[in-house]
């Protein structure tokens, strides 16, 4: 059944070319059937390639297959093949079982559009891009799918064009992460350039041989990498693209989010973990991006008004728990919090796209309120979802993954003690914001006057949803539960799995810690947000003073900040550039020629007697010349 | 045959000489700038006999048929095209036929 693992990729990319071509004339039935069907039966394969997986014997770590061999230009053999293991069979599950029901959902969720084929056409090709980043083999095969999802994210972002403003968060999005591919395209030079190989096993191997511990140019290559994974992946310092990515569909949200382009780095930093290995530096950086990252944008997200901004904001700043996982070398932890929140963040947003919908395209949590009653299913889902953002202890998975990371960040020997405070604020921080947004939303009276639910079918990925976000955490359990890890055991095989010296007791306390702390911020957010709400609303009151909650709702300036030190001085440059200051010798030799072929061409007079005269004045001057000589 | 000084020809080769180009920058009608041309070319031409007489020499007559030759070919064209100028422009003027900007 691993002979079939190349139709994962390959069906949602048929279906795209299916959409494109012929998705105008089809008609919404036949689309919807192409669109969310591709998915389906691609996560139906990419569940029957895991069953193929786990059928091998023990000793083999993984299977690649041959889909095409490329090119051979000097040393540079490029081959395009799949690689699976255990790391790539959890992406591809989670890529294409989240994408699937994204895809369910915005069945209905997009039937009144009018772009509805072109949209998932999109969506097909940002899947198959997607997992085409996760399967590949060599580093060339990977930045093609990472372009792609670059590309699929600039043109959903931007999916309702009419809006310039859309197209300006769509451009903003695909420049941003820009700068991090020019970094990931730099080190995939260097690394070509040291081992003459693209594929990835290779070059692993060949690090592993040949570079020492903390060697400069590991470190360099860490640095690098890093760069290209914090541009896709929305951290520190290019997180601010991710906010205003909520331009696009709810769904689209749904997918950057939780299944596609946003864990590409978390996945890129895992896959190449060999070399984080040899550069403890880069490393280090890694765990600081991912500590700095989660605790602003949980401040940001506390000041956010738009329900879909808050969700953004959390994202970045779960990606930081990410980050701060792989930097303190928990990488099974890093994949365990990207599985959980996968679920948990598509349940959000599609949550979220719910009661926007029911309240007419209103973003604005401050004008929403008293959904509970009449919104059962999205408010029971919606509040397993945040108690799973949140890590509320032993009943939602994110405590179990989002424990996993802050205990790593104390016991492991790269950890310390100011990387396990920055997640336990951010953990504050989590659960404050989340469940600002829960009551805002859900609680207080019902401004919008919503009679009903909409949407049946939307309902179902809900479900499904909650189901996985609670149940996902229970295949890795930590020691003081019983230690039931199949997850990490898994992973193990392909990425080192943390080892921990320190004892039971202790690792109880720190989970006790980690859970009060979640439920403190609950506690919290119940005073401000329910029991003192009226005075919330009436003067878009704050608890932390107005000035503090509109630098918060700015994003903590980082906006503003690039704006006054790149963007105007920029267009300020092009502007005073505009005429090519450059070309202005060029062009004043060009206007000199001119002027003197005007010049000469006075002579051409036509007037005979004037040539004649010309020419005897100079015979004159000739043989005046030469009787000197 | 009589003996005639060198100095005297040439005096008169370039009285000649200057009678045609006074003619050329002088005149106004086209048909009597050829006429000065012809003066002048005769008055190179002499110079040429009188200088191959002097030095007993016979690059001076060769020199001299040539440019008889050149002088009756360029007032072949030189005609022809006065001809087809009357024609069009019912003129001779080389003021008015300047508008050609040649």
């Amino acid at each position: 059944m691993l002979s079939l693992i190349w139709l994962v990729p390959a069906i949602p990319l048929l279906s795209f070319i299916i959409l494109v071509l012929w998705g105008h004339r089809l008609g919404k039935i036949i689309t919807g059937l192409f669109g969310a069907g591709s998915i389906g039966l691609s996560a139906l394969f990419a569940i029957l390639t895991s069953i193929g997986y786990f059928s091998l014997p023990a000793t083999d770590i993984s299977s690649s297959q041959q889909l095409w061999h490329w090119f051979t230009a000097g040393s540079l053999d490029v081959t395009l093949s799949l690689y699976l293991d255990p790391l790539s069979l959890l992406m591809i599950l989670v890529v294409t079982v989240v994408g699937f029901l994204i895809h369910f959902y915005s069945l209905s969720f997009m039937a009144e559009d009018d772009g509805f084929s072109r949209f998932f056409a999109y969506m097909n090709l940002f899947v198959g891009f997607m997992l085409i980043l996760v399967l590949a083999d060599n580093l060339l095969f990977l930045i093609i799918g990472w372009e792609g999802v670059g590309l699929c994210s600039y043109l959903l972002i931007g999916f309702w064009y009419k809006d310039p403003s859309n197209g300006a968060a769509a451009r903003k999005a695909f420049i941003v992460t820009r700068i991090g591919d020019v970094a990931f395209l730099i080190a995939l030079f260097v690394l070509f350039y040291n081992f003459k190989t693209l594929n990835i096993q290779e070059i692993l191997l060949s690090a592993k041989n040949s570079w020492a511990v903390g060697a400069s140019v590991a470190t360099l290559t860490g640095i690098l990498l890093l760069g290209g994974a914090v541009g896709k992946s929305a951290q520190l310092p290019l997180q601010t693209w991710l906010p205003d990515a909520m331009a696009g569909p709810t769904p689209v949200s749904a997918l950057i989010h939780a299944a596609t382009m946003v864990t590409a780095g978390v996945y890129l930093i895992t896959r190449m973990h060999v070399i984080f290995d040899l550069a403890p530096a880069a490393r280090l950086l890694v765990a600081i991006v991912g500590a700095a990252t989660l605790v602003i944008s949980g401040f940001a997200a506390l000041g956010q008004r738009g329900i879909k901004r808050v969700l953004a904001y959390s994202t970045i700043s779960q990606i930081g728990y990410m980050f701060l996982a792989m930097g303190v070398s928990a990488y099974s932890a890093a994949m365990f919090h990207f599985m959980t929140h996968a679920f948990f963040k598509a349940l959000l947003f599609l949550g979220a796209g719910v009661v926007i919908k029911a309240m007419d395209d209103e973003h604005n949590m401050y004008k929403m309120g008293g959904l509970r009653k009449p919104m059962p299913v999205t408010f029971w889902t919606f509040l397993i979802g945040c108690m799973s953002l949140s890590a509320v202890p032993l009943i939602s998975s994110g405590f179990y993954s989002k424990d996993t990371i802050i205990w790593s960040a104390w016991a492991s020997p790269d950890g310390g003690t100011i990387l396990w405070l920055a997640g336990l604020l951010g953990a504050l921080l989590t659960s404050l914001y989340t469940f600002r947004m829960f009551f805002l939303t859900f609680y207080g009276e019902n401004k919008g006057k919503v009679e009903r639910e909409p949407g049946g079918t939307m309902l179902f990925p809900l479900i499904a949803l909650a189901s996985l976000a609670t149940l996902g955490g229970l295949i890795d359990m930590p020691r003081t539960l019983g230690g039931f890890t199949p997850l990490a055991h898994f992973l193990g095989r392909a990425i080192p799995v943390m080892e921990s010296h320190k004892s039971i007791g202790l690792e109880a306390l720190f989970q006790i810690i980690t859970a009060a702390t979640s439920l403190f911020g609950i506690y919290i957010a119940y005073v401000f947000f329910v029991k003192l709400r009226a005075r919330v609303e009436q003067a878009e009151y704050f608890p932390f003073g107005k000035p503090l909650w509109h630098f918060f709702l700015a994003g903590l300036g980082f906006d503003w900040l690039y704006d006054h030190l790149l963007v105007k001085p920029f267009v300020w440059l092009a502007r005073t550039d505009r005429n090519d200051v450059v070309d202005y010798p060029y062009k004043g030799l060009a206007l000199l020629n001119i002027a003197l072929s005007r010049a000469l061409s006075l002579t051409q007079s036509g007037n005979v007697a004037l040539y004649a005269a010309g020419i005897s004045i100079g015979a004159l001057i000739i043989l005046f010349i030469l009787v000197i000589a | 045959m009589m003996n005639i000084p060198l100095q005297a020809v040439l005096l008169l080769a370039v009285l000649l000489f200057l009678i045609g180009l006074i003619g050329l920058l002088s005149r106004r009608n086209i048909l009597f700038m050829l006429l000065s041309l012809e003066i002048m070319l005769n008055a190179s031409g002499l110079a040429f006999i009188a200088s191959g007489a002097r030095w007993s020499k016979v690059d001076g007559q060769v020199m001299f048929i040539f440019i008889l030759a050149v002088a009756a070919a360029e007032v072949a064209v030189g005609l022809a095209l006065v001809l087809l100028m009357f024609r069009k422009y019912r003129t001779l003027d080389i003021n008015i036929l300047k508008r050609m900007r040649g």
